[in-house]
Protein backbone atom coordinates (compact mmCIF):
# COMPACT_ATOMS: atom_id res chain seq x y z
CA UNK A 1 0.00 0.00 0.00
CA UNK A 2 1.45 3.34 -1.10
CA UNK A 3 4.89 1.74 -1.22
CA UNK A 4 6.02 4.09 -3.96
CA UNK A 5 4.92 7.07 -1.87
CA UNK A 6 6.79 5.68 1.12
CA UNK A 7 10.00 5.40 -0.93
CA UNK A 8 9.85 9.10 -1.77
CA UNK A 9 9.31 10.03 1.88
CA UNK A 10 12.23 7.78 2.79
CA UNK A 11 14.40 9.42 0.13
CA UNK A 12 13.69 12.93 1.46
CA UNK A 13 14.12 11.78 5.03
CA UNK A 14 17.57 10.39 4.20
CA UNK A 15 18.47 13.61 2.41
CA UNK A 16 17.15 15.59 5.40
CA UNK A 17 16.06 18.30 2.96
CA UNK A 18 15.93 18.61 -0.83
CA UNK A 19 16.21 22.12 -2.22
CA UNK A 20 14.51 22.51 -5.55
CA UNK A 21 12.06 20.47 -7.58
CA UNK A 22 14.51 20.17 -10.41
CA UNK A 23 17.16 18.82 -8.06
CA UNK A 24 14.74 16.26 -6.64
CA UNK A 25 13.73 15.12 -10.14
CA UNK A 26 17.35 14.59 -11.15
CA UNK A 27 18.37 12.92 -7.86
CA UNK A 28 15.60 10.34 -8.07
CA UNK A 29 16.36 9.70 -11.74
CA UNK A 30 20.06 9.11 -11.05
CA UNK A 31 19.22 6.78 -8.15
CA UNK A 32 16.82 4.90 -10.40
CA UNK A 33 19.56 4.51 -13.00
CA UNK A 34 21.78 3.13 -10.21
CA UNK A 35 19.15 0.40 -9.75
CA UNK A 36 17.55 1.72 -6.59
CA UNK A 37 13.93 0.63 -6.86
CA UNK A 38 12.06 3.82 -7.71
CA UNK A 39 9.06 3.20 -9.95
CA UNK A 40 8.51 6.68 -11.38
CA UNK A 41 8.50 6.80 -15.14
CA UNK A 42 10.72 9.43 -16.76
CA UNK A 43 10.68 11.15 -20.12
CA UNK A 44 13.15 13.54 -21.63
CA UNK A 45 12.00 17.14 -21.45
CA UNK A 46 13.79 20.27 -22.49
CA UNK A 47 15.46 20.39 -19.07
CA UNK A 48 16.50 16.75 -18.89
CA UNK A 49 14.76 13.65 -17.56
CA UNK A 50 11.48 14.57 -15.91
CA UNK A 51 8.79 12.47 -14.25
CA UNK A 52 5.24 13.74 -14.08
CA UNK A 53 4.52 10.77 -11.78
CA UNK A 54 7.10 12.03 -9.31
CA UNK A 55 5.70 15.56 -9.44
CA UNK A 56 2.20 14.25 -8.75
CA UNK A 57 3.40 11.91 -6.02
CA UNK A 58 5.17 14.73 -4.21
CA UNK A 59 2.04 16.88 -4.51
CA UNK A 60 0.02 14.05 -3.00
CA UNK A 61 2.50 13.63 -0.15
CA UNK A 62 2.32 17.36 0.61
CA UNK A 63 -1.46 17.18 0.63
CA UNK A 64 -1.37 14.15 2.94
CA UNK A 65 0.81 16.16 5.30
CA UNK A 66 3.76 13.75 5.05
CA UNK A 67 5.99 16.30 3.32
CA UNK A 68 6.35 20.01 4.00
CA UNK A 69 6.95 22.29 1.04
CA UNK A 70 8.62 25.65 1.50
CA UNK A 71 8.91 28.32 -1.20
CA UNK A 72 12.14 30.27 -1.34
CA UNK A 73 12.65 33.40 -3.40
CA UNK A 74 16.38 33.69 -3.97
CA UNK A 75 16.14 36.84 -6.06
CA UNK A 76 17.55 35.60 -9.34
CA UNK A 77 15.69 32.32 -9.00
CA UNK A 78 12.92 30.68 -6.99
CA UNK A 79 12.75 27.18 -5.62
CA UNK A 80 10.65 24.81 -3.55
CA UNK A 81 12.27 22.95 -0.65
CA UNK A 82 11.01 19.69 0.83
CA UNK A 83 11.29 18.11 4.27
CA UNK A 84 9.55 15.19 5.98
CA UNK A 85 6.98 16.17 8.63
CA UNK A 86 6.39 14.38 11.95
CA UNK A 87 3.41 12.60 10.39
CA UNK A 88 5.60 11.64 7.47
CA UNK A 89 8.14 10.14 9.86
CA UNK A 90 5.41 7.96 11.37
CA UNK A 91 4.25 6.94 7.88
CA UNK A 92 7.85 5.92 7.12
CA UNK A 93 7.37 2.94 9.41
CA UNK A 94 5.33 1.36 6.58
CA UNK A 95 8.30 1.55 4.19
CA UNK A 96 10.62 -1.34 3.53
CA UNK A 97 14.19 -0.84 4.77
CA UNK A 98 16.33 0.83 2.09
CA UNK A 99 19.37 -0.76 0.49
CA UNK A 100 22.32 -0.02 2.75
CA UNK A 101 24.08 1.98 0.01
CA UNK A 102 21.18 4.41 -0.43
CA UNK A 103 22.00 6.96 2.32
CA UNK A 104 25.57 7.48 1.09
CA UNK A 105 24.46 7.89 -2.53
CA UNK A 106 21.78 10.40 -1.53
CA UNK A 107 24.30 12.35 0.51
CA UNK A 108 26.68 12.58 -2.45
CA UNK A 109 23.90 13.64 -4.81
CA UNK A 110 22.61 16.26 -2.43
CA UNK A 111 26.04 17.90 -2.29
CA UNK A 112 25.93 18.61 -6.02
CA UNK A 113 24.36 21.58 -7.78
CA UNK A 114 21.19 21.11 -9.79
CA UNK A 115 23.09 22.19 -12.95
CA UNK A 116 25.57 19.37 -12.42
CA UNK A 117 22.82 16.86 -11.68
CA UNK A 118 21.02 17.99 -14.82
CA UNK A 119 24.13 17.16 -16.81
CA UNK A 120 24.64 13.79 -15.10
CA UNK A 121 21.02 12.73 -15.47
CA UNK A 122 20.90 13.75 -19.13
CA UNK A 123 24.08 11.79 -19.86
CA UNK A 124 22.51 8.80 -18.10
CA UNK A 125 19.38 9.17 -20.21
CA UNK A 126 21.56 8.38 -23.22
CA UNK A 127 23.62 5.67 -21.56
CA UNK A 128 22.77 3.15 -24.26
CA UNK A 129 25.01 5.19 -26.59
CA UNK A 130 28.79 5.28 -26.58
CA UNK A 131 30.49 8.13 -24.75
CA UNK A 132 31.00 10.40 -27.77
CA UNK A 133 27.38 10.09 -28.86
CA UNK A 134 26.20 10.69 -25.30
CA UNK A 135 28.13 13.95 -25.24
CA UNK A 136 26.85 14.91 -28.69
CA UNK A 137 23.24 14.35 -27.59
CA UNK A 138 23.71 16.43 -24.46
CA UNK A 139 25.22 19.25 -26.50
CA UNK A 140 22.14 19.22 -28.74
CA UNK A 141 19.46 19.12 -26.04
CA UNK A 142 21.38 21.39 -23.65
CA UNK A 143 22.82 23.77 -26.21
CA UNK A 144 22.11 26.83 -24.08
CA UNK A 145 23.84 25.54 -20.95
CA UNK A 146 27.25 25.37 -22.66
CA UNK A 147 28.69 22.58 -20.57
CA UNK A 148 32.49 22.62 -20.66
CA UNK A 149 34.70 19.61 -21.39
CA UNK A 150 35.78 19.74 -17.76
CA UNK A 151 32.18 19.47 -16.57
CA UNK A 152 31.65 16.53 -18.91
CA UNK A 153 34.69 14.77 -17.45
CA UNK A 154 33.50 15.47 -13.92
CA UNK A 155 30.05 14.13 -14.77
CA UNK A 156 31.43 10.87 -16.16
CA UNK A 157 33.69 10.49 -13.13
CA UNK A 158 30.72 11.06 -10.85
CA UNK A 159 28.66 8.44 -12.71
CA UNK A 160 31.46 5.94 -12.18
CA UNK A 161 31.66 6.85 -8.51
CA UNK A 162 27.91 6.38 -8.12
CA UNK A 163 28.00 3.04 -9.90
CA UNK A 164 30.60 1.84 -7.42
CA UNK A 165 28.90 3.36 -4.36
CA UNK A 166 25.52 1.88 -5.25
CA UNK A 167 26.80 -1.69 -5.00
CA UNK A 168 29.61 -1.59 -2.45
CA UNK B 1 11.30 13.15 -58.79
CA UNK B 2 13.05 12.31 -55.53
CA UNK B 3 11.03 10.02 -53.30
CA UNK B 4 10.90 12.62 -50.50
CA UNK B 5 9.17 15.13 -52.80
CA UNK B 6 6.96 12.67 -54.64
CA UNK B 7 3.25 13.49 -54.61
CA UNK B 8 0.42 11.05 -55.21
CA UNK B 9 -1.31 11.50 -58.57
CA UNK B 10 -4.51 12.25 -56.66
CA UNK B 11 -4.92 13.39 -53.09
CA UNK B 12 -6.08 10.61 -50.76
CA UNK B 13 -8.50 11.43 -47.99
CA UNK B 14 -9.55 9.56 -44.86
CA UNK B 15 -12.99 10.42 -43.57
CA UNK B 16 -12.59 11.36 -39.95
CA UNK B 17 -15.24 12.26 -37.38
CA UNK B 18 -13.01 14.80 -35.61
CA UNK B 19 -11.24 16.60 -38.47
CA UNK B 20 -13.81 15.72 -41.18
CA UNK B 21 -11.08 14.79 -43.66
CA UNK B 22 -7.44 13.82 -43.32
CA UNK B 23 -5.54 14.78 -46.45
CA UNK B 24 -2.55 12.89 -47.83
CA UNK B 25 -0.61 14.06 -50.89
CA UNK B 26 2.90 12.92 -49.94
CA UNK B 27 3.88 9.47 -51.23
CA UNK B 28 6.03 8.86 -48.13
CA UNK B 29 3.08 9.40 -45.78
CA UNK B 30 0.85 7.13 -47.84
CA UNK B 31 3.49 4.39 -47.85
CA UNK B 32 3.97 4.69 -44.08
CA UNK B 33 0.24 4.33 -43.43
CA UNK B 34 0.30 1.08 -45.39
CA UNK B 35 3.09 -0.55 -43.40
CA UNK B 36 2.26 -3.49 -41.13
CA UNK B 37 3.57 -1.68 -38.04
CA UNK B 38 1.27 1.29 -38.60
CA UNK B 39 -1.72 -0.92 -39.46
CA UNK B 40 -1.14 -2.71 -36.14
CA UNK B 41 -2.29 0.46 -34.39
CA UNK B 42 -5.83 -0.29 -35.59
CA UNK B 43 -5.81 -3.14 -33.05
CA UNK B 44 -4.82 -1.03 -30.06
CA UNK B 45 -7.42 1.15 -28.42
CA UNK B 46 -6.53 4.72 -27.67
CA UNK B 47 -8.09 4.66 -24.21
CA UNK B 48 -7.34 1.15 -22.97
CA UNK B 49 -10.02 0.02 -20.53
CA UNK B 50 -12.19 3.15 -20.82
CA UNK B 51 -14.57 1.36 -23.22
CA UNK B 52 -15.86 -0.56 -20.20
CA UNK B 53 -17.27 2.73 -18.87
CA UNK B 54 -17.89 4.85 -21.96
CA UNK B 55 -18.99 2.26 -24.49
CA UNK B 56 -18.17 4.49 -27.44
CA UNK B 57 -14.49 4.63 -26.54
CA UNK B 58 -13.45 1.90 -28.97
CA UNK B 59 -11.32 4.22 -31.08
CA UNK B 60 -7.80 3.16 -31.93
CA UNK B 61 -4.32 4.60 -31.90
CA UNK B 62 -4.46 4.36 -35.71
CA UNK B 63 -7.14 7.05 -35.84
CA UNK B 64 -5.34 9.22 -33.32
CA UNK B 65 -2.03 8.97 -35.19
CA UNK B 66 -3.69 10.08 -38.43
CA UNK B 67 -5.33 12.92 -36.49
CA UNK B 68 -2.01 14.18 -35.12
CA UNK B 69 -0.55 14.03 -38.62
CA UNK B 70 -3.47 16.07 -39.99
CA UNK B 71 -3.14 18.76 -37.31
CA UNK B 72 0.60 19.15 -37.96
CA UNK B 73 -0.06 19.23 -41.70
CA UNK B 74 -2.53 22.08 -41.23
CA UNK B 75 -0.17 23.98 -38.93
CA UNK B 76 2.63 23.72 -41.48
CA UNK B 77 0.79 24.08 -44.79
CA UNK B 78 -1.82 26.62 -43.71
CA UNK B 79 -0.02 28.44 -40.88
CA UNK B 80 3.77 28.31 -41.00
CA UNK B 81 4.39 28.02 -44.72
CA UNK B 82 6.13 31.15 -46.00
CA UNK B 83 7.04 32.49 -42.56
CA UNK B 84 10.73 33.22 -42.19
CA UNK B 85 10.96 31.46 -38.81
CA UNK B 86 9.90 28.18 -40.42
CA UNK B 87 12.35 26.05 -42.39
CA UNK B 88 10.37 24.33 -45.15
CA UNK B 89 13.06 21.61 -45.28
CA UNK B 90 11.67 20.32 -41.97
CA UNK B 91 8.17 19.67 -43.30
CA UNK B 92 8.51 15.97 -44.10
CA UNK B 93 10.35 15.02 -40.92
CA UNK B 94 7.69 16.83 -38.87
CA UNK B 95 4.84 15.07 -40.68
CA UNK B 96 6.45 11.64 -40.34
CA UNK B 97 7.16 12.16 -36.63
CA UNK B 98 3.55 13.26 -36.07
CA UNK B 99 2.21 10.19 -37.85
CA UNK B 100 4.57 7.74 -36.13
CA UNK B 101 4.87 9.19 -32.61
CA UNK B 102 2.76 6.42 -30.98
CA UNK B 103 4.05 3.50 -33.03
CA UNK B 104 5.52 1.67 -30.03
CA UNK B 105 2.36 1.53 -27.94
CA UNK B 106 1.43 -1.96 -26.87
CA UNK B 107 -1.92 -3.50 -25.95
CA UNK B 108 -3.52 -1.79 -22.93
CA UNK B 109 -0.32 0.16 -22.96
CA UNK B 110 -0.27 1.66 -19.49
CA UNK B 111 -1.00 -1.58 -17.63
CA UNK B 112 1.25 -3.70 -19.81
CA UNK B 113 4.21 -1.35 -19.45
CA UNK B 114 3.74 -1.20 -15.70
CA UNK B 115 3.76 -4.96 -15.20
CA UNK B 116 6.63 -5.73 -17.55
CA UNK B 117 8.60 -2.56 -16.81
CA UNK B 118 8.58 -1.41 -20.44
CA UNK B 119 8.60 1.92 -22.17
CA UNK B 120 6.62 2.32 -25.38
CA UNK B 121 8.91 5.16 -26.48
CA UNK B 122 11.80 2.73 -26.68
CA UNK B 123 9.75 0.47 -28.94
CA UNK B 124 8.87 3.44 -31.13
CA UNK B 125 12.60 4.06 -31.53
CA UNK B 126 13.26 0.42 -32.32
CA UNK B 127 10.50 0.22 -34.92
CA UNK B 128 11.90 3.33 -36.61
CA UNK B 129 15.52 2.22 -36.54
CA UNK B 130 15.48 -1.57 -36.90
CA UNK B 131 14.44 -3.85 -39.75
CA UNK B 132 10.76 -3.03 -40.18
CA UNK B 133 8.57 -1.88 -43.04
CA UNK B 134 8.40 1.57 -41.49
CA UNK B 135 12.19 1.75 -41.42
CA UNK B 136 12.34 0.66 -45.05
CA UNK B 137 10.05 3.51 -46.15
CA UNK B 138 11.93 6.12 -44.12
CA UNK B 139 15.27 4.83 -45.38
CA UNK B 140 14.13 5.35 -48.98
CA UNK B 141 13.91 9.07 -48.22
CA UNK B 142 17.57 9.07 -47.16
CA UNK B 143 19.79 6.82 -45.04
CA UNK B 144 19.79 9.29 -42.14
CA UNK B 145 16.06 10.00 -42.30
CA UNK B 146 14.90 7.22 -39.89
CA UNK B 147 17.28 8.64 -37.25
CA UNK B 148 15.96 12.17 -37.84
CA UNK B 149 12.36 11.06 -37.29
CA UNK B 150 13.45 9.09 -34.22
CA UNK B 151 15.23 12.15 -32.84
CA UNK B 152 12.13 14.33 -33.20
CA UNK B 153 10.05 11.79 -31.28
CA UNK B 154 12.87 11.33 -28.76
CA UNK B 155 13.00 15.15 -28.34
CA UNK B 156 16.69 15.29 -29.25
CA UNK B 157 16.30 16.81 -32.70
CA UNK B 158 18.31 20.03 -33.10
CA UNK B 159 15.32 22.00 -34.44
CA UNK B 160 13.30 22.40 -31.25
CA UNK B 161 10.43 24.05 -33.06
CA UNK B 162 9.77 20.75 -34.86
CA UNK B 163 9.89 18.86 -31.54
CA UNK B 164 7.44 21.29 -29.94
CA UNK B 165 4.82 20.63 -32.64
CA UNK B 166 4.52 17.05 -31.39
CA UNK B 167 5.65 17.34 -27.82
CA UNK B 168 4.95 20.43 -25.75
CA UNK B 169 2.18 21.62 -23.49
CA UNK B 170 0.14 22.70 -26.50
CA UNK B 171 0.92 20.21 -29.22
CA UNK B 172 -0.83 18.34 -31.97
CA UNK B 173 -0.85 15.14 -29.91
CA UNK B 174 -2.91 16.64 -27.09
CA UNK B 175 -5.14 18.65 -29.40
CA UNK B 176 -6.11 15.49 -31.24
CA UNK B 177 -6.60 13.14 -28.31
CA UNK B 178 -8.70 15.57 -26.28
CA UNK B 179 -11.15 16.12 -29.11
CA UNK B 180 -11.13 12.50 -30.25
CA UNK B 181 -11.59 11.10 -26.75
CA UNK B 182 -14.41 13.57 -26.10
CA UNK B 183 -16.11 12.58 -29.37
CA UNK B 184 -15.91 8.84 -28.78
CA UNK B 185 -16.74 8.87 -25.10
CA UNK B 186 -19.66 11.17 -25.82
CA UNK B 187 -18.86 13.61 -23.03
CA UNK B 188 -19.40 17.31 -23.50
CA UNK B 189 -15.97 18.24 -22.13
CA UNK B 190 -12.85 18.22 -24.26
CA UNK B 191 -14.11 20.60 -26.90
CA UNK B 192 -12.22 23.75 -27.74
CA UNK B 193 -11.73 25.97 -30.74
CA UNK B 194 -8.80 24.26 -32.43
CA UNK B 195 -9.22 26.23 -35.66
CA UNK B 196 -8.66 29.40 -33.67
CA UNK B 197 -5.60 27.97 -31.92
CA UNK B 198 -4.10 26.91 -35.24
CA UNK B 199 -4.61 30.44 -36.58
CA UNK B 200 -2.79 32.05 -33.65
CA UNK B 201 0.15 29.64 -33.44
CA UNK B 202 3.43 31.33 -34.29
CA UNK B 203 6.79 29.68 -34.97
CA UNK B 204 9.83 30.87 -33.03
CA UNK B 205 13.36 29.49 -32.92
CA UNK B 206 12.72 27.39 -29.81
CA UNK B 207 9.04 26.48 -29.89
CA UNK B 208 5.53 27.26 -31.02
CA UNK B 209 4.04 30.26 -29.19
CA UNK B 210 0.53 31.71 -29.20
CA UNK B 211 -0.42 35.17 -30.36
CA UNK B 212 -1.79 37.03 -27.35
CA UNK B 213 -5.22 37.55 -28.93
CA UNK B 214 -5.67 33.76 -28.90
CA UNK B 215 -5.43 33.46 -25.13
CA UNK B 216 -9.09 32.61 -24.57
CA UNK B 217 -9.00 29.74 -27.04
CA UNK B 218 -5.99 28.36 -25.16
CA UNK B 219 -7.80 28.79 -21.83
CA UNK B 220 -10.56 26.60 -23.22
CA UNK B 221 -8.01 23.98 -24.25
CA UNK B 222 -6.43 23.98 -20.77
CA UNK B 223 -9.87 23.67 -19.16
CA UNK B 224 -10.73 20.74 -21.39
CA UNK B 225 -7.53 18.95 -20.33
CA UNK B 226 -8.47 19.43 -16.70
CA UNK B 227 -12.04 18.25 -17.13
CA UNK B 228 -11.19 15.28 -19.32
CA UNK B 229 -8.70 14.05 -16.74
CA UNK B 230 -11.18 13.95 -13.90
CA UNK B 231 -14.25 12.97 -15.91
CA UNK B 232 -12.80 10.41 -18.33
CA UNK B 233 -9.15 9.45 -17.88
CA UNK B 234 -9.30 9.03 -14.12
CA UNK B 235 -12.83 7.64 -14.00
CA UNK B 236 -12.93 5.25 -11.00
CA UNK B 237 -14.68 2.45 -12.88
CA UNK B 238 -12.17 2.57 -15.69
CA UNK B 239 -9.43 2.52 -13.06
CA UNK B 240 -11.10 -0.55 -11.53
CA UNK B 241 -10.84 -2.35 -14.88
CA UNK B 242 -7.20 -1.38 -15.17
CA UNK B 243 -6.49 -2.56 -11.62
CA UNK B 244 -7.90 -5.99 -12.55
CA UNK B 245 -5.99 -6.05 -15.82
CA UNK B 246 -2.71 -5.35 -14.00
CA UNK B 247 -3.49 -8.07 -11.47
CA UNK B 248 -4.24 -10.60 -14.24
CA UNK B 249 -0.84 -9.97 -15.79
CA UNK B 250 0.88 -10.10 -12.40
CA UNK B 251 -0.86 -13.39 -11.57
CA UNK B 252 -0.02 -15.00 -14.91
CA UNK B 253 3.61 -13.90 -14.52
CA UNK B 254 3.74 -15.26 -10.98
CA UNK B 255 2.26 -18.60 -12.06
CA UNK B 256 4.74 -18.89 -14.89
CA UNK B 257 7.66 -18.13 -12.56
CA UNK B 258 6.50 -20.73 -10.04
CA UNK B 259 6.17 -23.49 -12.63
CA UNK B 260 2.37 -23.63 -12.83
CA UNK B 261 1.14 -25.85 -15.66
CA UNK B 262 -1.17 -23.70 -17.76
CA UNK B 263 -3.94 -25.55 -19.59
CA UNK B 264 -3.30 -23.13 -22.41
CA UNK B 265 0.41 -22.41 -22.75
CA UNK B 266 0.83 -18.58 -22.77
CA UNK B 267 3.09 -18.64 -25.81
CA UNK B 268 2.74 -14.94 -26.60
CA UNK B 269 3.77 -13.98 -23.07
CA UNK B 270 6.61 -16.36 -22.29
CA UNK B 271 9.39 -14.06 -23.49
CA UNK B 272 7.85 -11.15 -21.56
CA UNK B 273 7.60 -13.18 -18.36
CA UNK B 274 11.28 -14.03 -18.82
CA UNK B 275 12.11 -10.41 -19.75
CA UNK B 276 13.88 -11.62 -22.90
CA UNK B 277 11.67 -10.59 -25.77
CA UNK B 278 12.41 -9.42 -29.29
CA UNK B 279 10.83 -6.56 -31.19
CA UNK B 280 9.03 -9.04 -33.44
CA UNK B 281 7.32 -10.59 -30.40
CA UNK B 282 6.28 -7.18 -29.12
CA UNK B 283 4.80 -6.21 -32.47
CA UNK B 284 2.88 -9.50 -32.56
CA UNK B 285 0.91 -8.49 -29.48
CA UNK B 286 -2.32 -6.58 -29.74
CA UNK B 287 -5.47 -6.28 -27.66
CA UNK B 288 -7.16 -9.12 -29.52
CA UNK B 289 -4.36 -11.46 -28.44
CA UNK B 290 -4.63 -10.40 -24.80
CA UNK B 291 -8.40 -10.71 -24.70
CA UNK B 292 -8.21 -14.17 -26.28
CA UNK B 293 -5.89 -15.32 -23.50
CA UNK B 294 -8.19 -13.81 -20.88
CA UNK B 295 -11.06 -15.85 -22.33
CA UNK B 296 -8.97 -19.03 -22.21
CA UNK B 297 -7.62 -18.35 -18.72
CA UNK B 298 -11.17 -18.18 -17.37
CA UNK B 299 -10.99 -21.99 -17.55
CA UNK B 300 -7.68 -22.29 -15.70
CA UNK B 301 -7.41 -24.30 -12.48
CA UNK B 302 -5.84 -21.39 -10.68
CA UNK B 303 -8.88 -19.79 -9.11
CA UNK B 304 -7.36 -16.33 -8.79
CA UNK B 305 -6.36 -16.10 -12.46
CA UNK B 306 -9.68 -17.57 -13.59
CA UNK B 307 -11.67 -15.21 -11.38
CA UNK B 308 -9.76 -12.08 -12.40
CA UNK B 309 -10.13 -12.94 -16.10
CA UNK B 310 -13.84 -13.55 -15.66
CA UNK B 311 -14.13 -10.18 -13.94
CA UNK B 312 -12.41 -8.40 -16.79
CA UNK B 313 -14.14 -10.18 -19.66
CA UNK B 314 -17.61 -10.06 -18.14
CA UNK B 315 -17.17 -6.69 -16.49
CA UNK B 316 -17.57 -7.82 -12.89
CA UNK B 317 -15.30 -5.06 -11.71
CA UNK B 318 -14.06 -4.23 -8.23
CA UNK B 319 -15.99 -1.79 -6.10
CA UNK B 320 -14.16 1.24 -4.79
CA UNK B 321 -14.12 3.32 -1.64
CA UNK B 322 -12.62 6.72 -1.00
CA UNK B 323 -9.36 6.49 0.90
CA UNK B 324 -7.54 9.25 2.73
CA UNK B 325 -4.00 7.98 3.30
CA UNK B 326 -3.21 10.86 5.66
CA UNK B 327 -5.52 9.46 8.31
CA UNK B 328 -6.32 5.95 7.14
CA UNK B 329 -3.01 4.37 6.21
CA UNK B 330 -2.89 2.43 9.48
CA UNK B 331 -6.20 0.75 8.74
CA UNK B 332 -4.77 -0.77 5.59
CA UNK B 333 -2.65 -3.16 7.64
CA UNK B 334 -5.78 -4.26 9.48
CA UNK B 335 -7.57 -4.85 6.19
CA UNK B 336 -4.73 -7.01 4.90
CA UNK B 337 -5.04 -9.23 7.98
CA UNK B 338 -8.82 -9.49 7.63
CA UNK B 339 -8.61 -10.29 3.92
CA UNK B 340 -6.19 -13.12 4.65
CA UNK B 341 -8.55 -14.43 7.35
CA UNK B 342 -11.37 -14.35 4.80
CA UNK B 343 -9.32 -16.37 2.30
CA UNK B 344 -8.89 -13.47 -0.12
CA UNK B 345 -5.33 -12.84 -1.22
CA UNK B 346 -4.84 -9.10 -0.57
CA UNK B 347 -2.09 -9.03 -3.18
CA UNK B 348 -4.82 -9.42 -5.81
CA UNK B 349 -8.05 -8.37 -4.09
CA UNK B 350 -7.14 -5.28 -2.10
CA UNK B 351 -5.61 -2.52 -4.17
CA UNK B 352 -4.96 1.18 -3.63
CA UNK B 353 -4.88 3.56 -6.56
CA UNK B 354 -3.73 7.18 -6.57
CA UNK B 355 -3.99 9.96 -9.11
CA UNK B 356 -0.21 9.78 -9.47
CA UNK B 357 -0.63 6.25 -10.85
CA UNK B 358 -2.11 7.75 -14.00
CA UNK B 359 -0.17 10.90 -14.76
CA UNK B 360 -2.14 12.53 -17.54
CA UNK B 361 -0.56 15.90 -17.25
CA UNK B 362 -2.13 19.11 -16.12
CA UNK B 363 -0.82 22.39 -17.36
CA UNK B 364 2.30 23.39 -15.45
CA UNK B 365 3.68 26.92 -15.70
CA UNK B 366 7.26 25.68 -15.67
CA UNK B 367 8.44 27.01 -12.35
CA UNK B 368 12.03 25.96 -11.74
CA UNK B 369 12.23 25.03 -15.42
CA UNK B 370 10.58 21.67 -14.88
CA UNK B 371 8.65 21.89 -18.12
CA UNK B 372 8.50 24.31 -21.01
CA UNK B 373 5.34 26.37 -20.47
CA UNK B 374 2.95 27.85 -23.01
CA UNK B 375 4.05 31.34 -24.01
CA UNK B 376 1.84 34.14 -25.29
CA UNK B 377 3.44 36.49 -27.78
CA UNK B 378 2.61 40.13 -27.12
CA UNK B 379 2.30 42.74 -29.86
CA UNK B 380 5.84 43.98 -29.20
CA UNK B 381 7.16 40.44 -29.63
CA UNK B 382 7.78 39.80 -25.91
CA UNK B 383 6.78 36.41 -24.51
CA UNK B 384 4.72 35.91 -21.33
CA UNK B 385 3.98 32.61 -19.63
CA UNK B 386 0.28 31.80 -19.97
CA UNK B 387 -0.75 31.61 -16.30
CA UNK B 388 0.70 35.10 -15.68
CA UNK B 389 -1.78 36.53 -18.16
CA UNK B 390 -4.79 34.30 -17.60
CA UNK B 391 -6.67 34.14 -14.29
CA UNK B 392 -8.48 31.01 -15.45
CA UNK B 393 -5.26 29.11 -16.13
CA UNK B 394 -3.63 30.42 -12.99
CA UNK B 395 -6.57 29.10 -10.94
CA UNK B 396 -6.27 25.62 -12.45
CA UNK B 397 -2.50 25.31 -12.48
CA UNK B 398 -2.22 26.49 -8.89
CA UNK B 399 -4.88 24.13 -7.62
CA UNK B 400 -3.69 20.75 -6.47
CA UNK B 401 -6.32 18.09 -6.37
CA UNK B 402 -5.42 14.51 -5.65
CA UNK B 403 -7.42 11.34 -5.33
CA UNK B 404 -6.94 7.95 -3.66
CA UNK B 405 -9.19 4.92 -3.69
CA UNK B 406 -9.24 1.35 -2.44
CA UNK B 407 -10.53 -1.32 -4.82
CA UNK B 408 -12.00 -4.61 -3.60
CA UNK B 409 -14.41 -7.39 -4.72
CA UNK B 410 -17.58 -6.30 -2.97
CA UNK B 411 -19.60 -9.16 -4.53
CA UNK B 412 -17.58 -11.66 -2.47
CA UNK B 413 -18.23 -9.79 0.77
CA UNK B 414 -21.97 -9.09 0.83
CA UNK B 415 -23.15 -12.52 2.02
CA UNK B 416 -23.74 -11.48 5.64
CA UNK B 417 -20.75 -13.43 6.98
CA UNK B 418 -19.64 -11.51 10.14
CA UNK B 419 -16.00 -11.35 9.01
CA UNK B 420 -17.05 -10.03 5.60
CA UNK B 421 -19.35 -7.55 7.29
CA UNK B 422 -16.49 -6.29 9.41
CA UNK B 423 -14.30 -5.86 6.31
CA UNK B 424 -17.02 -3.91 4.52
CA UNK B 425 -17.55 -1.64 7.51
CA UNK B 426 -13.86 -0.89 7.61
CA UNK B 427 -13.68 -0.30 3.85
CA UNK B 428 -16.66 2.01 3.79
CA UNK B 429 -15.36 3.99 6.74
Amino acid sequence: MLQEHAKIVQFISLANEVNGRKKMQKMVYILKKMNFPFAEKYELHMYGPYSEELTLRVEELCEMGFLAERFEDKGSYKQYCYQVTDEGSKFLATAEAPKEQLPKCIERLNEKSSRFLELVSTLLFFDQLDKEDQIAKVRIVKNKLNFTDQEMDQAFAFIEEMQVSSVS
Amino acid sequence: MAYQNEKLPEEKVFKDPVHRYIHVRDRVIWDLVNTREFQRLRRIRQLGTTYLVFHGAEHSRFQHSLGVYEIVRRILDDGFSGREEWDEEQRLVALCAALLHDLGHGPFSHAFEKVFNLDHEQFTQQILLEQTEVHEVLHRVSPDFPQKVADVIDKTYPDKLVVSLISSQIDADRMDYLQRDAYYTGVSYGHFDMERILRVMRPTEEQVVIKHSGMHAVEDYIMSRYQMYWQVYFHPVSRSAEVILIKILHRAKHLFETGYAFKQEPLHFVSFFAQEFKLKEYIALDEGVLLTYFQLWMEENDTILADLCDRFVNRRLFQYAEFDPAVQYMKFGELITLFKEAGLDPEYYLVTDSSSDLPYDFYRPGEENERVPIYLQLENGDLRELSRMSDVVEAISGKRRTDHKIYYPEDLLIDGNPLHKKILELLRG
